[in-house]
């Protein structure tokens, strides 16, 4: 088996003494997409922000590409330019307009020409429809168009791997639905994803694994249909009964 | 078919124009009463005759106008020249009390008492101190000028005021911000530069520029040390009539100087306001 392009390996994180990722083991090969589901607080986000060194670990190893980036050595800012990051608020960049927020990045970072960034940028939204929200800033964009502009910012760099911290629970359902078009598209185009998400038909479309999460431990972990369907633990059982009551399932 | 406005629409709209009408039948009466009332108060005073002599002369207007106007020459150099560099000393401080890096610890210490001390010392101090202090130390290559050491303490105090105003405003920007640039590779500065710093300044435009008409206003001030500004000219020409006329010359001019600032600085205020309205955010 080749190198996974990311690895996690016993992973420990607390705030405090509160103990929120309690040794956590993932491998995320190449064009794969792993779903982590689980209530809040459960760890999911945490474990987002550890991989692409937004959060201090206290314990473990995560490998991008083979190379240690949990290393003393490491550049922070080298390996989050390798990563792609979308959050729950969006968090555009409210005083640049759509193509300058998703430009930025190839510019100052990648050392992209202004042109060529551009050319790339149009070529991408012109593929999203979303060409004609070029020139408009991100306050005049409905929530979803928002969220995929973010998405079109964190992908347009090229990442190893993209992780999406709950796109969408800030969203109505009809743009949820086309976030999620533009995520199921990527899987298409070969993206490396870790995707946490309350969006259980979503998990479904595009998971290659389903993770559950409770109380940082990774409790449960198989294909969507094992997860949703057959859970063997008390917790997850839980969990699937809770979202089938809030009609979520 | 096309729209009739239905009688109860008609009816609403009268009302609302009655009432909008009443509105300004009252403001108007209650503004014509206290103008009545401070004009018989102020012209009814026993010492008007005289005072209105002293202040309001329109022979001495006249003939000390042409020296008060060359001395206001100053005052706007003055003022256009500490603005430029409180604006830049002011971000400076700002930028280096919000960094975190520890190689800068004795900068942002430094800056930390730098603004407690000339938010909290007079103006009036600052300009004898650095006016008459600095001359006094009889450093050959330091100018003794009074216009260059009343401007520098225009800057130093001006400073420290505009430094936390746009500390305020960079502490202001959602961190989520700061998060997001970081997450795309961008490093600290750069988030500072490209993210963090243009949201703060449009935040903090209003406050920034009152800072700035107060700048304007206490230009006058550097008269104190013997330069020839408006207030000095002014002075100059009390002191060889004893009436008092000159001052209000340069009172007028200075407010005739820092009213397109104000107005600047009210329609980018009412412009903030719309858009935050637009978008929800009130």
């Amino acid at each position: 088996m080749s190198t996974p392009m990311l690895e996690v390996k016993n992973l420990r994180k607390s705030y405090g003494s509160d103990l929120v990722l309690h040794d956590i083991s993932v491998a995320l090969a190449e064009h794969e997409v792993k779903v982590l589901i689980g209530a809040s607080g459960s760890g999911k986000s945490t474990l987002l922000r550890a991989i692409n060194l937004l959060e201090g670990i206290d314990d473990g190893q995560i490998l991008l590409d083979g190379h240690d980036i949990t290393a003393v050595k490491v550049n922070p800012d080298e390996i989050r330019a390798q990563i792609g990051s979308v959050f729950q608020s969006f968090n555009l960049f409210p005083h640049l307009n759509v193509l300058q927020n998703i430009t930025l990045a190839p510019r100052k970072v990648h050392g992209v020409s202004k042109d060529e960034a551009e050319a790339n940028a149009m070529q991408m939204l012109g593929r999203f429809g979303l060409a004609d929200k070029a020139k408009q800033y991100p306050d005049l964009l409905s929530g979803g168009q928002q969220q995929r502009v973010a998405i079109l910012r964190a992908v347009i760099t090229k990442p190893k791997v993209l992780l999406l911290d709950e796109v969408t629970s800030a969203l109505d359902p009809i743009l949820i639905a086309e976030v999620l078009a533009l995520i199921s598209e990527l899987k298409g185009e070969g993206m490396t994803m870790m995707i946490a998400t309350h969006e259980m038909g979503f998990a479904k479309r595009v998971a290659d694994q389903v993770l559950f999460l409770a109380h940082g431990q990774i409790v449960e972990s198989g294909s969507a249909h094992e997860i949703l369907e057959s859970p063997k633990t008390p917790e997850l059982q839980n969990f699937l009964s809770a979202l089938r009551e809030a009609g979520r399932l | 078919m096309t729209y009739q406005p239905s009688p109860l629409r008609l009816q609403r709209e009268a009302a609302r124009r009655r009432v909008s009408r009443q509105s300004t039948i009252v403001a108007l009466i209650s503004t014509l009463a206290i103008a009545s009332v401070l004009a018989i108060v102020v012209t009814g005073a026993p010492g008007f005759k005289l005072v209105r002599q002293s202040f309001f002369s329109w022979h001495y207007a006249v003939s000390a106008f042409p020296h008060v106007l060359s001395g206001l020459w100053l005052n706007l150099r003055v003022m256009v020249i500490a603005e430029i560099f409180v604006l830049i000393l002011g971000l400076l401080i700002a930028l280096a009390r919000t960094s975190h890096s520890p190689i800068l610890y004795p900068i942002r210490l430094m800056a930390t008492i730098y603004t407690d001390v000339f938010r909290g010392l007079p103006l009036l101090l600052v300009l004898f101190l650095v006016g008459l202090g600095v001359p006094g130390l009889q450093i050959s290559w330091i100018t003794n000028s009074a216009v260059v050491l009343g401007t520098t303490s225009l800057v130093l105090t001006y400073s420290a005021y505009v430094a936390e105003v746009i500390r305020a405003g960079i502490e202001a920007v959602n961190p989520a911000q700061r998060m997001a640039g970081r997450a795309l590779g961008l490093t600290q500065s750069q988030t500072q530069s490209y993210v963090v710093l243009p949201q703060a300044l449009r935040k903090v435009a209003p406050p920034l520029l009152n800072d700035l008409v107060s700048l304007q206003k206490d230009s006058g001030l550097i008269s104190v040390l013997g330069a020839i500004d408006a207030i000095r000219s002014a002075g100059i020409e009390t002191a060889q009539s004893f009436n008092f006329t000159p001052y209000v010359v340069a009172g007028a001019l200075f407010v005739a100087l820092t009213i397109p600032l104000t107005r600047f600085t009210d329609w980018l205020t009412r412009k903030q306001d719309r858009a935050r309205v637009q978008q929800g955010q009130w």
